[in-house]
């Protein structure tokens, strides 16, 4: 598993799910405390290209052998890819939460949700609060 | 976490799996090492190594006297005459309807002391069930949990381990023995939850943690509840609370073959007349992705059925199962659908095991 981070870069979800926006579209996975919790991932069922998310609402699945864990969108808008390599390797997940375990990229819909979303400064204190619970 | 941390009780070897820097998390009332490196890593030791599971959570229940054979007999399902001394035994404990309390391994230490080993959840209640029905025999019926640490060695490399340890003779499968091991005085049990061969140790609390170190110093890899759960559904082993209940008679179970009917014990009348069940448990595998989990329905062309056990097994790498369906669609081979979260996942019966080791 990677060591944990969390990159100054991305814009983050109270749920632990990350954005990285560019231009008029983001895309989204988990960090790494989500995937800590989680354990080792076994199976991502990405959604189909064309699905609508909405901020806040669960748009996939990641499951590790013990638990199944809802992945929620940062942001509203359409699903215009999702990373395929996953169902072969989902352990992507685990080793590079911000890489190659991205999980789909997104079209928004209301690009000005992002104010509403964590700086890493915020999610760090959210983490460092929920962390050991 | 919000169940109140301070009222779960912990195992001798807490120190030893905070150290080795276990996820622990409550289990029947246990705080107990779910994980350490990795779920499916510590499964894929014990298949190819071995592994050490500390089960200290469970309970034992001595019973002894001239009588408790025939106690043992009125209670346990199986038939507790041909258990000799030195031997092991599974069963189940029934109520009355033939509702299933607990599934439990009874050693037979003496001719007449035995050592009953109980689920952790059932502990209390199965004690209580024994003290019950120990009235007008002469035998006496005591809670040892407290007197014992279990720890579970289990792999193909299990016994070669236990043997740079002991002093004394190791058991064979299904047999017991009373032997030091890393200096511990240790009931040392051929039996196990994994599929491999191995051994369970039975040793005194204090003495846990010096037979832990030299087990995991000798290449033990430590295993959580997790791997302990994978590794006994890819065996199709019962898992109390998940495929076995008081809702469900051992017939219905599939585990008819340790219930001796001829033997009286608690419930027989009421298996005995309640004849061929409409449900049986059955094991089974998908054969597309997807993971089972316990209350997933199942579809089959006989009817509906339900998941009780469900995982992505580390070896198969397929979600496997086990599952209640209508006895007409227990056949292996047969096609089922399960339904994960409002998604139909095609499945089959499988023969149990679902995971066989290839022969050498």
């Amino acid at each position: 598993m990677a060591d944990e981070t969390y990159p100054d870069d991305l814009r983050y979800h109270p749920a632990h799910d990350w954005a990285r926006i560019q231009g008029e579209e983001a895309a989204f996975g988990i960090t790494w405390f989500a995937q800590d919790q989680l354990g080792e991932v076994v199976f991502f069922d990405p959604p189909e290209v064309g699905t609508t998310v909405s901020a806040g609402q669960a748009y996939a699945e990641v499951e590790s052998v013990k638990a199944v864990s809802d992945v929620f969108a940062p942001l509203s808008g359409e699903i215009v890819a999702v990373n395929e390599a996953l169902s072969d390797t989902p352990e992507k997940i685990n080793d590079e939460p911000y890489g190659d375990g991205w999980l789909v990229r997104v079209r928004l819909s209301d690009p000005s949700e992002v104010d509403s979303l964590l700086d890493v400064a915020a999610y760090q204190e959210l983490v460092q609060s929920q962390a050991g619970s | 976490m919000g169940v109140a941390a301070e009222t779960l009780r912990r195992t001798p070897l807490h120190d030893r799996h905070a150290a080795a820097g276990a996820r622990l998390v409550p289990f029947a009332g246990w705080e107990m090492p779910v994980q350490y490196e990795g779920i499916r890593q510590e499964h894929l030791a014990v298949r190819s190594k071995a592994g050490v599971f500390d089960v200290s959570h469970m309970g034992e229940i001595e019973t002894t006297g001239p009588d408790s054979e025939a106690l043992l007999q009125r209670l346990l399902s199986n038939d507790v005459s041909r258990l000799k001394p030195g031997g092991a035994q599974y069963s189940v404990l029934c109520r009355e309807d033939g509702g299933v309390l607990d599934d439990l391994f009874t050693y037979r230490l003496a001719d007449d002391r035995y050592l009953t080993v109980t689920n952790a959840s059932n502990h209390e209640r199965d004690h209580a069930w024994f003290a019950q029905h120990a009235e007008g025999f002469d035998a006496s019926v005591a809670d040892v949990a407290s007197e014992h640490a279990m720890l579970a060695l289990q792999g193909p490399e299990a016994r070669a381990i236990l043997a740079s340890h002991i002093e004394g003779d190791a058991p064979s499968r299904m047999r017991t023995s009373r032997a030091r091991v890393a200096g511990a005085d240790s009931l040392i049990c051929g039996t196990g939850y994994t599929g491999e061969d191995g051994v369970e140790l039975l040793v005194a609390p204090e003495d846990a943690p010096a037979v832990w170190d030299a087990l995991t110093a000798s290449g033990a890899t430590p295993a959580g509840l997790g791997a302990r759960d994978t590794l006994r559904l890819e065996v199709c082993f019962h898992l109390y609370g998940n495929d076995l209940s008081e809702d469900r008679t051992p017939i219905e179970a599939g585990l008819g073959w340790c219930c001796k009917l001829e033997t009286g014990f608690i419930g027989s009348e009421a298996l005995r007349a309640a004849g061929e069940p409409a449900e049986r448990l059955v094991p089974f595998a998908f054969t597309g992705p997807g993971i089972p989990r316990p209350g997933n329905g199942v579809r089959t062309e006989a009817g509906a059925g339900v998941v009780t056990s469900g995982t992505l097994s580390p070896c198969l790498e397929v979600g496997i199962g086990m599952a209640y369906v209508p006895a007409a669609a227990a056949e292996p081979g047969t096609a089922i659908e399960v339904d994960v979260r409002g998604k139909a996942r095609a499945a089959e019966v499988r023969e149990r095991p679902l995971y066989r080791k290839e022969a050498r």
